[in-house]
């Protein structure tokens, strides 16, 4: 069986829309953030499954960059949650809407 | 001294500055009174010196233009602050600034201890600075702004004693109806210089009038232009239909009466159709409304003057009636008669009225003639300067007021026939009448005032100007005797103006000719009648002051249509102010503004209002809710893409 890109671009694709189905519906910050790792590196995915089929390296480079944002974003983002937490005791984010009209 | 004559014009705006922005720190009353005269000495003295330096020129050489600056050039158009000497100009600023200056000293006097003293004497410079541009401007545009500067200082002087009751109403009522009653007549005039401007294509006098002669322009825009400018000059000079402001004018103090309202501003009109005097010579039809129009309103305001009794308000009809003899003379082209006449005018109805001032001081602010009585032994000088004043106007030789009165007359009867002779004699006749009258109720007779009044001639201040305008209302008309009696070409006024009128008297040119005998004998008519009319008001009001009563009795209409002036102001209030007033309150201000306005702008902000409070509703802090819309708006954009490739 020949692997062909749109394996992988499909393979993506649905990881992308299983992470957006996750932020759109679950009601823990802790899973939403989850889900938002989880589109990233859908992400990561479509670059690196194109480098590889272009033979060119600069998607590679651009995946390494992608997680290191990653890593900064989860570090800043679990560090909000917590605190968060410590303030309401909760981290369903539907209970957390005080920015409102 | 013909050079600096601009001085005439800065002096009095210097000493209205200084008095108009340091007068309240200064609280001097000499101070401010030195500074207000002597701006207006000082230009009276100038103004005799470029005078004297004239005569000594030959005719020819006797005009002249002082430039100072331009003021505004656009296309075509180019008007400059210059100020034109010549005989008429003069004749004018020795007026305005000789009775302005004995005035100023008579209000040092007048105004004493009045708490805003420095702003009386602010306003009264400023007078004077606003009419020396109107008459010695060299342009239309210049005498325009003098024009509305004397307005605007007329309004200012009116209500003057702002927190004061006037009749019905305030002083401050009063001075709005002279003002708008004003601008009426000014939109006339600036109607007329929009034609001139668009007929000769300058505003200047000398190029205008230069090329009214030698430009071939129809009889039809002469008579636009004519009647244009005549409505300007009947409201600022209370004419018929427009004269409804003078009387109440007499709100403000006494000393603006004499000067604004009886010896300068009135007569601006006058002025402004003398040195027309082209134009209007070139519309014979206007020149005839003119006439018609100054001798029925002499006539009539003449019969309302006879039954008043506020001192104040007969004067100020007696004005107004003068002033329509001066439109007459104009109307009959005898501008330099006009002139001649604004010029005793200005003598014996400022003695006048600085006489009733002094009367009023005396009797501490009563104006009612009815409540006077046997005021001549108190006030001896008052009383022998009032008498010259009433026999001066009544045309009684050899004061002044004969030689310009019978000129007038005469000229009418020349020019225009019999009939303007009758309404002017008889104008004259009630006059005499109407002067006695209140003549012998103030200073004759027997007193009628209570004991708590305590009449005491005035101070120096005041009694000087007055003798200094009695010599003046005396004397003043022997510049101008008529030529039966000082030979051909004897009239020494008519001879000064009569290079100004000439271009006027040569499209006029068709008097009739008529003997002196005519001459000799209509003057003997008038004086007589002058006379009669005066001893009857002597019979009348001291033998038996029982007839005055029973008349107006039995004339109860007629005295009642007099009294109230014809009902004038009662029609123009049903006419004219009551409909608009009644149109803006009812519907301008009940719909338009309230309903219309209000609800279109009212409306708008509802609208946004509820729309923004349903709006608001979507900003849930849900964050997952933006998210979801954020991605809706990804799918919509994607899809437009690729649709739309």
């Amino acid at each position: 069986m020949n692997i062909t890109i749109e394996y992988y671009l499909i393979l993506s694709a649905f990881m992308f829309f299983v992470g957006v189905a996750g932020v759109l519906t679950r009601r823990n910050a802790i899973i939403v953030f989850m889900s938002i790792e989880l589109m990233l590196n859908s992400a990561n995915l479509t670059l690196v499954a194109f480098s590889s089929f272009q033979g060119n390296s600069i998607g590679q480079l651009f995946v390494f960059f992608v997680m290191t944002v990653a890593a900064a974003e989860a570090a800043v983002g679990l560090a909000i949650i917590i605190a968060i937490f410590r303030n309401k005791l909760t981290v369903n984010i539907d209970e957390i809407n005080i920015l409102k009209w | 001294m013909r050079e600096i004559i601009y001085l005439t014009v800065v002096l009095p705006l210097v000493g209205f500055l200084i008095n108009g922005i340091f007068g309240s720190r200064i609280k001097n009353e000499k101070v401010i009174g030195i500074i207000g005269s002597g701006a207006i000495g000082i230009s009276f003295l100038i103004a005799l010196g470029a005078f004297i330096e004239t005569l000594g020129l030959p005719v020819e050489q006797r005009q002249t233009i002082v430039s100072l600056f331009s003021w505004l050039s656009v296309g075509n158009l180019n008007v400059s602050f210059a100020y034109q000497v010549d005989q008429l100009s003069l004749v004018m600023a020795l007026i305005v600034t000789g009775v302005g200056f004995v005035i100023h000293v008579y209000s040092i006097g007048y105004m004493h201890g009045d708490k805003s003293f420095w702003r009386f004497f602010a306003y009264l410079n400023l007078f004077i600075f606003a009419m020396m541009n109107l008459i010695l401007g060299d342009n239309f545009v210049l005498l325009f702004l003098g024009w509305e500067g004397v307005g605007l200082c007329s309004y200012l002087l009116i209500g003057f004693w702002y927190d004061r009751k006037f009749e019905k109403s305030t002083t401050s009522d009063a001075a709005k109806k002279a003002f708008i009653v004003n601008r009426i007549g000014d939109f006339g005039f600036l109607l007329g210089m929009f034609l001139i401007y668009m007929t000769f294509g300058s505003l200047n006098f000398n190029e205008v009038f230069s090329r009214a002669v030698s430009f071939n322009i129809s009889e039809t825009t002469f008579s636009f232009i004519a009647i244009f400018l005549f409505i300007g000059a009947t409201g600022k000079s209370a004419q018929i239909p427009l004269f409804v402001w003078l009387p109440d004018a007499m709100a403000g103090p006494t000393p603006v009466s004499a000067l604004i309202h009886a010896a300068t501003m009135v007569t601006a009109g006058v002025y402004m159709v003398a040195r027309t005097s082209i134009i209007f010579a070139s519309a014979p039809d206007i020149l005839m409304v003119v006439a018609i129009i100054g001798a029925l309103t002499a006539f009539f305001a003449a019969t309302i003057g006879v039954v008043q009794n506020d001192i104040k308000k007969v004067l100020a009809y007696s004005t107004v009636s003068q002033l329509g003899y001066m439109f007459l003379a104009m109307g009959m082209g005898a501008f330099s008669a006009g002139i001649f006449h604004v010029m005793t005018h200005a003598f014996f109805k400022a003695l006048l009225f600085l006489g009733a001032g002094s009367v009023i001081h005396a009797m501490h602010d009563e104006q009612d003639i009815q409540k006077y009585g046997g005021l001549k032994k108190y006030m001896p000088r008052t009383y022998f300067t009032f008498l010259i004043a009433a026999l001066a106007i009544s045309g009684i030789p050899p004061l002044s007021g004969f030689f310009s009165k019978d000129e007038i007359l005469w000229q009418s009867y020349a020019n225009g026939g019999l009939f303007f002779w009758i309404i002017g004699a008889g104008t004259a006749m009630m006059t005499a009448f109407y002067m006695f009258r209140l003549y012998i109720l103030t200073f004759e007779g027997k007193e009628r005032f209570g004991h708590e009044k305590h009449p005491h001639e005035s101070p120096a201040l005041m009694t000087v100007p007055l003798i200094i305008l009695a010599v003046l209302s005396a004397v003043g008309g022997f510049i101008g005797i008529p030529e039966i009696f000082s030979g051909e070409h004897g009239n020494q006024f008519h001879n000064w103006l009569s290079p100004i009128f000439a271009d006027a008297d040569r499209k006029l040119a068709s008097f009739s000719m008529h003997s002196h005998f005519e001459e000799l004998l209509l003057m003997v008519l008038s004086v007589v009648f002058a006379a009669s009319a005066i001893m009857f008001a002597r019979y009348v009001y001291l033998k038996k002051p029982s007839i005055a009563l029973n008349t107006s009795q039995r004339f109860r209409g007629i005295y009642n249509l007099l009294w109230n002036k014809y009902f004038v102001d009662e029609a123009y209030d049903a006419a004219i102010v009551n409909p608009i007033l009644n149109t803006s309150r009812s519907f301008l201000w009940k719909i338009a503004d309230n309903i219309l306005i209000d609800g279109v702008v009212n409306g708008v902000a509802k609208i946004i209002d509820l729309t923004s409070k349903n709006i608001r509703k979507l900003q849930t802090g849900v964050a997952q809710f933006y998210a979801l819309v954020m991605m809706l708006g990804i799918v919509a954009a994607f899809f437009w893409i690729i649709l739309s490739l």
